[in-house]
């Protein structure tokens, strides 16, 4: 199993905003276990979904400079829930960013309904403890998540640069650009 | 009357119990806590349970409440690895001068010699955030 619970970007504005979408599909097991006969998508999943994609936000926002770590969450709201079938779209804000970490927040929608509200808190780590905890490689960025976003920037580039790129979700037109790599 | 309202709430805005209320809303956002609990003499570890990365979530939110900018190690003790400073993790008599000269609104009386630096933040109260705050209120 692959660990990216997101997949693709819609938008990406370089240390602004992400929204990305994922589908809820029944060939996915942990459905078939959450619950037996009825598959709904678990709430840490949908943060798991949100964080992937505001890390990667704070990431990029440093050209990936930094490791960064889930720090905690603050406030996770659930109003409903998402079932096997279901296109979630995660819209998140980097609200605040500096030398030790970032804030951001998060929203998933199912049908334009909001059905989560949640602020995440990510860590810049200090280099040389983070090498001593979690060794040399990047712990958040692996390169499968990278190539969710490298993927959103190739399409970017590949269909008209620095124009809107329209994709559909939920039915709905949405326009969006994807900052090209710096 | 509307408007007398406003403006007396603007005059007032960095009043101590402005601040003091503004403060206590951060900790119960930042901390989970109930709105009793976040008391003048309250310390963020022991009595409010804060941990280690909530100071991160602390500083963020007293940054976008009070609309102020906290440089690193402003209000909470960083860079405090050189041995001058400390040794076997204990702050040297320069270390606790240095302490006291990097963050003047910490009571760093209570502590004993040579102290460990993680007791640092054990120190830490609510007051000791309002006052920081107020001072950096007052100075912008």
């Amino acid at each position: 199993m692959r660990w990216i619970w997101i997949d693709k970007f819609l938008e990406f504005r370089s240390g602004e905003f992400a929204r990305a979408i994922k589908n809820l599909s029944l060939a996915e097991e942990h459905l078939h276990d959450h619950y037996p006969g009825y598959p709904v998508m678990p709430a840490s999943l949908i943060i798991e979904g949100l964080a992937q994609t505001g890390g990667i936000l704070v990431g990029e926002a440093s050209n990936f400079q930094e490791k960064v770590v889930l720090a905690k969450i603050p406030k996770a709201e659930f109003h409903g829930v998402a079932c096997a079938g279901d296109q979630l779209v995660y819209e998140v804000t980097l609200t605040d960013l500096r030398a030790e970490g970032a804030v951001v927040q998060g929203k998933a929608f199912l049908q334009d309904e909001l059905l989560a509200d949640v602020e995440i808190v990510f860590a810049h780590l200090d280099n040389t403890r983070s090498n001593q905890i979690f060794g040399p490689k990047n712990f958040v960025f692996t390169q499968q998540l990278l190539n969710v976003l490298d993927l959103a920037k190739a399409r970017g580039n590949a269909s008209r640069p620095s124009t809107p790129i329209t994709e559909v979700t939920n039915g709905q037109p949405v326009d969006g650009v994807v900052t090209p790599p710096a | 009357m509307g408007q007398v309202n406003l403006f007396f709430r603007e005059e007032t805005m960095s009043t101590h119990d402005e601040i003091y209320e503004k403060v206590q809303a951060t900790l119960v956002d930042a901390l989970g806590v109930d709105e009793g609990d976040v008391t003048p003499e309250a310390t963020l570890f022991n009595d409010l349970g804060a941990e280690s990365i909530d100071l991160l979530d602390i500083v963020f939110r007293l940054e976008r409440n009070f609309g102020i900018k906290i440089p690193r190690g402003e209000l909470f003790p960083e860079n405090v690895s050189d041995p001058e400073l400390t040794q076997d993790g204990k702050l040297t008599t320069k270390g606790v001068d240095e302490m006291k000269a990097r963050l003047p609104f910490v009571d760093l009386s209570g502590l004993p010699e040579n102290p460990e630096v993680d007791k640092l933040l054990d120190l830490y109260t609510v007051d000791m955030l309002v006052k920081y705050v107020a001072t950096k209120l007052n100075n912008a």
